[in-house]
């Protein structure tokens, strides 16, 4: 099976001649496969260890204006929170973002490499990568390692010449065009809020606050969501954070208590 | 046929915890000396504790082996940098080739679990946390390991600021000094040790700041 290395440094530089020209990008496979009767097994026992965070709740849309992103922050181990502080909105380049869900490490690391390649691409070809290219290598790289136990759920949006872009791509290998899209284990509960609230003549604003309340909503009903609810807007200029609001505080906020009235106060009795 | 299993597995954990504390001008990283397999002490004063560049050391628990390996793998990366460079790494490079090193064993994991502690180029204390394939955070403290369930609450209690996804930036180091961040580093060792049996014997604790790296230990139950 040939594994797409291109974005991997090569462990071959420790021993061999370290030339500058062939730093970093050549051909060799470099990871390594335990040696072992049974890969598949072994990789499952593996991912038991690692135990990727599938619980997670990340949502993007178009609509008039650009591309809305937004996330929640908490990543699970089973039933322990190891972190209420991820971040779930990666920072491809400067108007370009990509959302993580499922495996963090696998995530963080594709997305770098992403960003690697659309830098290359730049370089290369003098001019911007388009949001339908930057998705296709991403997806590509993610196809040669299917069925290899990497988890990733992303969402790759973005602003490129012929406006907003906004595609799924995940570990099976799967890529698809679309203008709203919600991954993770919240995502039936972003699903219902975001689709009741759609438009597409919507202001920067209003999206901005539908963005946070799916999220927000989503953070409620399930467990493995939480933490912040961040919100990002890609727009014609590249993408700005728009607003990180903590969402038990977010609760309060929708839902205010009120000063109930009170009937019967209880009185100090004196001495007893 | 029914499936051949392998009655032998290539990993092994050895237990322990480990704690890192980032502050204004300091950086606390701490870890226990025990080194057991299963329900047996192999030995009570092992460290877990590695200084990678001038103003950056790591503790990792998990299983010593790999530790050894990926603190060996990061040596070597770090002298040939310095060769290309001229100068130490800082403690965010460091971090990244970290990640980086880690996953490039995405399907052979480095058993490891770490903290790196240390200053960043501005002299700030700063606390990197990691899971066991390469996924990482700057935080303002961190703790891996056994111990780490009854460890974090507590850190959680005492240290917790706002979140750095909230829009207004703010700094997650804790506002403690250095003094008082090592006696808390010594009362959560201690009330790990008590219920966890992987950690105990004895505690190391390596303080980063402006003037250096210097270590001092405290001992801890042995039972």
């Amino acid at each position: 099976m040939k594994l797409d290395t291109t974005g991997l440094e090569m462990a071959a530089p420790l021993w061999g001649s370290h030339s500058e020209l062939v730093d970093g990008f050549s051909a060799a496979p470099s990871f390594e496969l335990p040696i072992t009767t049974d890969f598949d097994g072994f990789q499952k026992e593996a991912v038991q260890m690692v135990k990727p965070a599938k619980g997670t709740t990340t949502l993007a849309f178009i609509f008039k204006e650009g591309v809305m992103v937004a996330a929640d922050s908490r990543a699970s181990m089973g039933g322990y929170i190891s972190s209420q502080s991820v971040k779930k909105i990666i920072e491809i380049n400067p108007y370009m973002l990509g959302t993580m869900a499922g495996g963090a490490a696998d995530c963080q690391f594709w997305h770098r490499n992403l960003g690697i390649k659309c830098r290359l691409h730049e370089l290369a070809n003098k001019r911007r990568i388009s949001v339908t290219g930057a998705s296709k290598l991403l997806a590509n790289i993610l196809y040669s390692y299917r069925g290899m136990g990497l988890s990733v759920g992303t969402m790759i949006a973005g602003w490129d010449e012929t406006g907003p872009g906004l595609y799924y791509v995940d570990s099976e290998g799967g890529r698809l065009k679309g203008m709203r899209f919600s991954v993770g284990s919240g995502s039936p509960y972003a699903y219902g809020v975001l689709d009741n609230g759609y438009r597409y003549d919507m202001s920067v604003e209003e999206a901005a606050e539908l963005a946070r309340r799916a999220i927000y909503h989503a953070t409620f009903r399930d467990g493995a969501s939480g933490g912040v609810a961040s919100v990002y807007y890609v727009g014609p200029n590249g993408w700005k954070k728009l607003s990180g609001d903590d969402v038990g505080e977010l609760h309060y906020k929708y839902y205010p208590v009120m000063p109930s009235m009170v009937e019967q106060a209880m009185v100090e009795v004196a001495g007893a | 046929m029914t499936k051949q299993q392998a009655n032998w597995s290539p990993y092994d954990n050895n237990g322990g915890s480990c704690v890192a504390i980032a502050g204004a001008d300091y950086c606390v990283i701490a870890a226990d000396t025990r080194m057991s397999t299963g329900y047996n002490i192999l030995t009570r004063e092992y460290s877990k504790i590695c200084k990678l560049a001038d103003k950056c050391v790591m503790a990792s628990s998990g299983f010593q082996a790999d530790v050894k390996a990926l603190q060996k793998q990061l040596a070597a990366r770090h002298l040939i940098y310095q060769h290309q460079h001229n100068k130490q790494m800082s403690c965010p490079a460091m971090a990244q080739l970290l990640s980086n090193t880690l996953y490039y064993k995405r399907f052979f994991p480095y058993y490891s679990f770490n903290v790196l502690g240390g200053l960043d180029n501005e002299g700030k204390g700063c606390v990197f946390t990691y899971d066991a394939v390469g996924s990482y955070e700057k935080v303002g403290y961190s703790s891996q390991g056994s111990g780490s369930t009854l460890i974090t609450p507590f850190l959680d209690n005492q240290l917790k600021s706002p979140s750095p996804l909230l829009l207004s930036v703010q700094d997650a180091v804790t506002p403690l000094v250095e003094a008082e961040a090592i006696d808390l580093v010594k009362t959560v060792f201690a009330s790990a040790s008590e219920r966890d049996i992987y950690t105990g014997d004895k505690i190391e604790i390596v303080v980063v700041n402006a003037t250096g790296i210097r270590r001092e230990y405290m001992e801890l139950r042995k039972d």
